[in-house]
């Protein structure tokens, strides 16, 4: 018989913020990419090259912060072939994502082939003195590591980049519609170059706090996909910072609470409820771009085409 | 300066030397890679892509295989290539494949020779009954079933799509997760072997004449999917270049608002370029599960659905070209276990080489779209 009563909710709010966090450092990532009209489905192999770059750099210095770092130049440099093929070799964005994840996802077991069972350094949550001790409140938000603020922070640099920065106006202006921002003079390649960039260096980080914080170990294929939500995600946020927040914190939730169920013994077998998160993100896609909710949708105009300056 | 100009229609013979140019770059970036590893680049290159076909040692073990492994690539990539053409994404094959093989070996199970035997859902016996001697009809039966499987998962993005607008890219990939996890289930609970102590995995198909996929000729690896492989290239290779449906395909990745005008239904594209790559991935799996796996277990699928990914771009989306890049990724598939067996060299390293040898290609298509112009200062606007 289930006991649903060992399920205790402020344990499971707090553990949503750490399950939500990889698919909202990748999906605010790609969120940026896609607003400036590039479609780049390599989520999954820039965030299991961070995992592991992330994973390999830490324990060889033993300390988790340098291997973060690692993992953003990890995620940006597999961007930048990315960039490279897309933008100046003018190759098919669907193909080369699709061909950046099966990359990655290769590089990855060889590069982690030597790490597999070790633990990672750890990373020490910040000590907000008495404003953990608050009852509730407390273990949700103020017992966590660093990098779930930094998300958090950097959600809200996005927001604001693309809201209320000359850059930002730039970069949706060439997402909107290259061949404008082209004759307007603006460089839509260097943009999206430098977008891609950050797509993959969120990307990265996305997949060390995997394996770093969230895991924390090293096992092949572990993002399971993560990468893929992410890009619905972004989908679901109508391209919109805060609302990738809140849905990824919904999909944390019912990641969190699934495991919860399974650890609690229900009577439907685990199988099936590891499928759920998969179902939910369908089932929100499916929601999101039909119907009335689909006029809401602010896909970006050039979005997936290629740009090429003739003359 | 070097200045791109498009092609008003992409080079004919750029697009047959692509391939090629790209599998020869991947090998020298692969021997960088294997040096790189510690280990000889040309023997390692020597030992994945020469001694499977010719060496006296290893060739007699390894040349059936390349027909084994080719089978369910090339079937996959036929059915992919034809969606890529009109520019709609299933990438989800290896979910498909899954399904197909599920449904082809729970046909065959269930008329597997064991005497008595119950029907359970969740555990409770829903009724029992005799099993009849299977027949001749078994293994059709298997492949209608295998086949039925892997169009009822693709067409589940291609009704979203046409539905609801969903994209198919994402739903058809999310939809391998699902497979995967309804394999692990099939594993340990509904088609468990009953006289297995216990472990994950189903019955021995091999044990079962009627349900068995033989190898057809002794020591060629040719099997029944080697047939439907070659099938689905002819029947490919007529519908791209001859039949007017072909025609509509790609026209509608070509110029779609032209297939529009055409009278070109882009629901109806949608529904026969997702359903028929189901089906071919999901007979891929049936052919498997029956012949060189044997069984299902948890580690059923292997990544052919995703490799079939790269086959089809090699191919250039063409079925006769598919034959040849099919083989080929085969090829390094043999030579990559035959390296690993020999040389140490870890199987990952094989993956890397793969997804390379797609990224070199994509690079170069640049060729075949693309003249390139040395261009003056003065010459640019």
């Amino acid at each position: 018989m289930m006991d649903l009563s060992s399920i205790n909710p402020v344990v499971l709010a707090a553990a949503l913020m750490v399950a939500a966090t990889p698919i909202l450092l990748a999906a605010i990532g790609e969120l940026v990419v896609e607003k400036a009209g590039v479609l780049n489905l390599g989520v999954e192999g820039m965030m299991i090259t961070g995992a592991v770059t992330g994973f390999a750099v830490a324990v060889t210095t033993g300390n988790a912060y340098i291997g973060m770092v690692a993992a953003v130049l990890g995620g940006a440099a597999l961007a930048l072939v990315f960039a490279l093929l897309t933008q100046y070799l003018m190759s098919n964005q669907v193909a080369t994502g699709l061909a950046l994840t099966l990359f990655g996802l290769g590089l990855s077991a060889l590069i982690g082939q030597g790490y597999v069972g070790i633990s990672p350094p750890r990373t020490p949550k910040i000590d907000f003195g008495w404003l953990s001790e608050i009852p509730v409140l407390g273990p949700v938000l103020f017992r966590h590591d660093p990098l779930v603020y930094v998300s958090i922070f950097i959600v809200a640099a996005v927001w604001w980049f693309l809201r209320h920065s000359r850059a930002g106006r730039i970069l949706r202006a060439v997402g909107e519609n290259h061949d404008a921002a082209h004759a307007l003079g603006y460089r839509v390649r260097a943009v999206r170059v430098a977008a891609i960039a950050f797509g993959g260096a969120c990307a990265g980080l996305g997949g060390a706090y995997l394996s770093l914080i969230r895991v924390p170990q090293w096992t092949e294929g572990m993002t399971a996909g993560a990468g893929w939500i992410a890009l619905a995600l972004v989908v679901f946020a109508s391209w919109r910072p805060w609302r990738a927040l809140i849905g990824a914190y919904l999909f944390g939730g019912i990641v969190v609470l699934q495991l919860n169920l399974q650890a609690a013994g229900w009577r439907i077998p685990v199988e099936y409820l590891a499928m759920s998160p998969y179902l939910v993100t369908i089932l929100v896609l499916v929601i999101m771009s039909s119907g009335r909710a689909r006029r809401s949708l602010s896909a970006p105009g050039s979005l997936g085409r290629p740009f090429h300056a003739a003359g | 300066m070097l200045r791109l100009e498009k092609r008003p229609q992409p080079s004919r013979a750029w697009i047959w030397a692509t391939p090629l140019l790209a599998v020869a770059l991947t090998m020298i970036a692969g021997g960088v890679l294997f040096a790189l590893l510690g280990k000889d680049p040309l023997a390692a290159i020597r030992m994945i892509f020469w001694d499977p076909l010719f060496s006296p040692q290893y060739a007699s073990y390894s040349r059936p295989q390349l027909l084994v492994k080719a089978a369910p690539l090339i079937l996959i990539a036929v059915g992919l290539a034809i969606g890529f053409r009109a520019n709609i994404w299933n990438i989800g094959a290896e979910g498909q494949y899954i399904i197909g093989a599920l449904f082809a070996a729970s046909v065959a199970l269930i008329f597997f020779p064991s005497g008595p035997a119950d029907v359970r859902i969740f555990g409770r016996v829903l009724f029992s009954y005799d099993v009849a001697p299977a027949r001749w009809w078994l293994f059709p039966a298997m492949i209608l079933a295998g086949a039925l499987g892997g169009l009822l998962w693709g067409l589940i993005p291609a009704i979203l799509k046409t539905r609801f607008n969903t994209n198919e890219i994402l739903v058809s990939l999310l939809l391998v997760y699902v497979a995967e996890k309804l394999l692990a289930a099939a594993a340990v609970s509904w088609l468990r072997n009953p006289t297995g102590a216990g472990f994950p995995g189903s019955r021995n198909l091999s044990q079962f004449a009627e349900a068995a996929n033989h190898e057809l000729i002794a020591n060629t690896g040719m099997h029944w999917g080697v047939v439907a492989a070659f099938i689905a290239v002819i029947f490919g290779y007529v519908l791209l270049q001859r039949h007017m449906l072909g025609f509509h395909v790609r026209l509608a990745g070509q110029a779609p608002r032209a297939a529009r005008f055409a009278g070109v239904a882009p629901a109806r594209l949608v529904l026969f370029c997702l359903g028929i790559s189901g089906l071919l991935a999901g007979l891929a799996g049936m052919f498997e599960v029956a012949g060189p796996a044997r069984m299902i277990s948890i580690d059923f699928n292997t990544g052919y659905g995703f490799t079939a990914i790269i086959v089809a771009f090699l191919g250039r989306l063409h079925p006769v070209g598919i034959v040849l890049a099919g083989l080929l990724m085969a090829l390094t598939y043999i030579g990559g276990e035959l390296a690993q067996f020999r040389l140490g060299l870890p199987s990952a390293a094989i993956q890397v080489f793969q997804g390379m040898l797609l990224f070199f290609l994509l690079a170069l298509d640049m060729l075949s779209n693309y003249r390139i112009r040395l261009a003056w200062k003065e010459a640019a606007p």
